[in-house]
């Protein structure tokens, strides 16, 4: 086959044309407003409050992290150590080590308080970690999680003071129950923890242990917005937080 | 060099009888063994067009996990005007059910193995 150089160019330059033409119409073909079918739920600074009294009346209630660790694919493993948990309980004197003493209120002695990610303002977990596998949402301080991301060093699992996260030594996926297709398991050397539902909100619902929850014991809600429950709980309310002495500002507070 | 000739003219041989297959591709024009894939069971558009898809589909999986995750965008609207989820379990597997038949058979072929699947789950796996 023979072809001169002005054949060539021309050829050249016609296929450069063509391919750039299909570049741009798959740019075209991308990206229009989002249509849910539920409009999601949005705040600027999303927040728990925990109704202790209610909780207690309880009992040994579990509704919460049960519905929480199903939703999730949260394994469930014999050996405490490999434990995963993203919303649990703790008694009273664990959960606030520096109010206990003595004498506490015989009820507050035996209540099991429930327990998860603050969600800080203030996030050490975040401040470690080296790959930005955990980070604060700018929109609404959700502290997320891309486990794709997370390589397992577990800096924020020693950084975090209240023990939120949990680290998967063990492949999880044959210690889930039941697993739900809606939502990923994690892989075996990633860190886990609460996301405050945010897939859930994503899709305008609150989230699961709130949902779950039948004494209303926990709320839900956005602290930027005045009119919003939890503002009128804890204007209302005593409340205390987890661990204030250190500075990381949760967003779970807990009215005792 | 002791019978030089016959030392380089064998090595030309066994060089040419390694790379046959090579040649006979691209003097055909196409390979001998592609696999074959099953076709999605429902949907009769994807979320790009299926040459794109073939080649990228990994670019736009990597695309929509970034969205999704680190920026919560979770809705896109396709080539036909209808909404997808960027989801793999949720938005893929539902119209390429068969992800043996699909997935895999590709994944095998090339001798890639993707770990999407250590974390999202395929819906046949959810029945025991």
């Amino acid at each position: 086959m023979s072809m001169d150089r002005r054949k060539f160019m021309r050829v050249s330059g016609l296929a450069a044309l063509g391919l750039a033409g299909g570049a741009s119409r798959d740019l075209l073909a991308q990206e229009t407003p989002p249509d849910t079918t539920r409009a999601p739920l949005t705040g600027s600074r999303w927040a728990l409050v925990v109704d202790l009294r209610k909780c207690m009346a309880a009992g040994d209630c579990t509704d919460c992290s049960q519905a929480c660790h199903r939703t999730h694919n949260v394994p469930e493993f014999d050996n405490p150590k490999d434990e995963i948990k993203w919303i649990w309980k703790e008694s009273f004197e664990h959960v606030f080590e520096e109010q206990e003493h003595e004498f506490l209120e015989e009820a507050l002695k035996h209540v099991k308080t429930p327990v998860l990610c603050n969600h800080c303002d203030n996030p050490p977990c975040v401040r470690v970690c080296p790959t930005q596998a955990t980070w604060k949402r700018e929109q609404d301080g959700i502290v997320m999680m891309d486990w794709h991301r997370c390589i397992g060093c577990r800096y924020c699992v020693l950084a975090c003071p209240y023990g939120s996260r949990s680290f998967n030594w063990r492949d999880p996926r044959p210690f889930i129950k039941e697993i739900k297709p809606d939502f990923p398991t994690r892989s075996r050397g990633v860190v886990e923890k609460c996301t405050f539902c945010e897939e859930r909100l994503a899709r305008g619902l609150q989230p699961s242990c709130v949902e779950a929850c039948k004494e209303r014991a926990l709320i839900f809600g956005d602290l930027e917005d005045p009119d919003s429950e939890v503002r009128r709980l804890l204007k209302e309310r005593f409340t205390i937080r987890r661990k204030p002495g250190l500075g990381t500002q949760p967003e779970v507070y807990y009215m005792v | 060099m002791y019978d030089g000739g016959k030392v380089i003219l064998g090595l030309v041989v066994f060089l040419v009888l390694l790379a046959a297959p090579i040649f006979y591709n691209l003097a055909s024009g196409e390979a001998q063994h592609v696999p074959e894939l099953e076709k999605a069971a429902r949907g009769d558009q994807c979320v790009r067009d299926s040459t794109y898809m073939t080649g990228n589909h990994m670019d736009l999986l990597n695309e929509w996990r970034d969205q999704v995750v680190r920026e919560g965008e979770r809705f896109e609207t396709g080539p036909d005007g209808a909404t997808y989820e960027r989801s793999l379990s949720n938005t893929c597997l539902s119209c390429h059910v068969n992800k043996a038949e699909f997935c895999d058979r590709c994944h095998d072929y090339l001798g890639v193995q993707p770990y999407c699947w250590d974390c999202h789950i395929v819906p046949e796996e959810t029945q025991p």
